[in-house]
């Protein structure tokens, strides 16, 4: 989706300013975002693809106005709603009003180091051959869909050189909209600074992304 | 614009600052009782989260993955090769690194890690991004002028040296070795991560020489 979250060679939102010594979190309740958006995603509701689905249907006016949890805290409290975990009316009552659903896959202390570790890996058994193979040219997809995408702006209907082949995994477009994992193979693309930004882009600049099978036509 | 939070300085700002933040602990305390109640989480596994990435999980683990790879080139040979199986050898592992990849910097060519879609970074050797990572002015400039940004940081590279910017699409996750620094030969494997800064490793730095240290 052409959403606020696409952000690759956007212009006027200044110098990047990093914070000298940064704390990890700035407030007691950013600790709190982090943990309960963790332990809520252990409920097995959505898929990762489904969170930054939610996050980046925000209006770009929350996007750009909210802080980094502020935005997490839109999305997990989004994803509780859509999946019947929570309701407008608990949140303005500051309790629970009904029970919850998936209370069976509630995350525990004990069971939450081991969640930490094992992560969510996204690669499938092979089920079929590549298409495309290292040093072959490529043409991005030129596409605008109104569902989640992994391809950016940027990198549409551009020319690119397969560089690595990265497995099977899982498609973001359909796992973001409960259409299942549809798995595909992932290739490493890159482009020459210049095809994707002109010829004022920086000498010497390219650029790699990593896109789905179907992201990609022969060039 | 809070995604710039380090420039917030001026009397003003702290103050919208700190009532915006009150705002949120209210928000955020009722989501927490709610879901409690409900029986969804147990408080004890959002302290657990919070105690790994605030006090275990950091850039201290990738500064390890660098300073092995600069004295063992057995160790280097495998980063380079299946660098998920590498970096989980030393430990590390887990949510946000579940397919490693690392990128070497050479003087030919700089590498820099972004996802300007999101906020992908490496968690299980970097621990968590930085705000200004996460925020729109590095994930929008830094695909099209990475010299103009690395001047932010007060890195000049020599001109003749291609920077390649890898835009974190996918769940591959990116980890940049930076090159091992004039004048550190001779020292020690632990002594040597003393000179890998976080920047060095997303590539918007580079490792310190011994002196900077």
């Amino acid at each position: 989706m052409d959403g606020p979250q696409d952000l690759g060679g956007k212009r006027n939102f200044g110098p990047i300013n990093p914070e000298q010594d940064e704390p990890i979190f700035h407030a007691e309740w950013e600790k709190k975002v982090l943990g309960l958006t963790i332990a809520s995603n252990g409920l097995g509701h959505w898929s990762i693809d489904e969170g930054r689905f939610a996050r980046e249907s925000l209006s770009p006016q929350q996007y750009y106005g909210l802080s980094y949890y502020e935005i997490w805290y839109e999305g997990v409290t989004a994803l509780l709603k859509r999946h019947g975990e929570l309701t407008d009316a608990e949140l303005a009552a500051g309790k629970a009003l009904q029970p919850g659903l998936r209370t069976n896959r509630k995350v525990t202390g004990e069971a939450m180091p081991k969640v930490l570790a094992s992560g969510g890996p996204s690669e499938r058994p092979k089920s079929s051959e590549p298409l495309f193979s290292v040093g072959q040219k490529v043409r991005t997809k030129l596409a605008h869909p109104a569902g989640h995408t992994r391809l950016p702006n940027y990198a549409r209907d551009k020319i690119g050189v397969i560089q690595a082949l990265r497995g099977v995994h899982v498609f973001p477009d359909t796992s973001a909209h409960g259409e299942g994992e549809q798995p595909q193979w992932l290739y490493t693309v890159e482009f020459d600074g210049a095809a994707l930004w002109g010829p004022d882009a920086e000498p010497g600049l390219s650029n790699t992304i990593d896109a789905w099978e179907s992201y990609l036509d022969p060039a | 614009m809070h995604f710039r939070e380090g420039e917030d300085i001026s009397d003003d700002h702290h103050h919208d600052h700190d009532n915006h933040l009150s705002d949120m602990d209210a928000k955020v305390r009722a989501l927490q009782t709610i879901l409690e109640e409900k029986g969804l989480v147990d408080p004890a596994a959002v302290d657990v989260v919070v105690e790994t990435y605030e006090h275990k999980v950091g850039p201290r683990n990738g500064a390890q993955v660098v300073a092995k790879a600069w004295v063992d080139p057995e160790f280097r040979a495998s980063l380079e090769k299946n660098a998920s199986a590498a970096i989980n050898s030393l430990g590390f592992d887990g949510r946000q690194g579940e397919h490693m990849h690392a990128v070497f910097n050479t003087p030919e060519q700089h590498n820099m890690v972004v996802c300007t879609l999101c906020s992908c970074y490496p968690w299980p050797v970097l621990g968590l991004p930085p705000v200004w990572y996460k925020s729109p002015p590095y994930r929008s400039r830094v695909v099209y002028e990475p010299r103009k940004v690395l001047g932010e940081f007060g890195v000049e590279l020599p001109e003749g040296t291609k920077i390649k910017v890898w835009d974190s699409t996918a769940e591959l996750r990116y980890l940049v070795i930076p090159m091992r620094p004039a004048g550190s030969d001779g020292m020690s494997e632990s002594e040597l991560t003393d000179l890998v800064t976080r920047d060095s490793m997303i590539g918007t730095g580079l490792a310190l020489e011994p002196e900077q240290e």
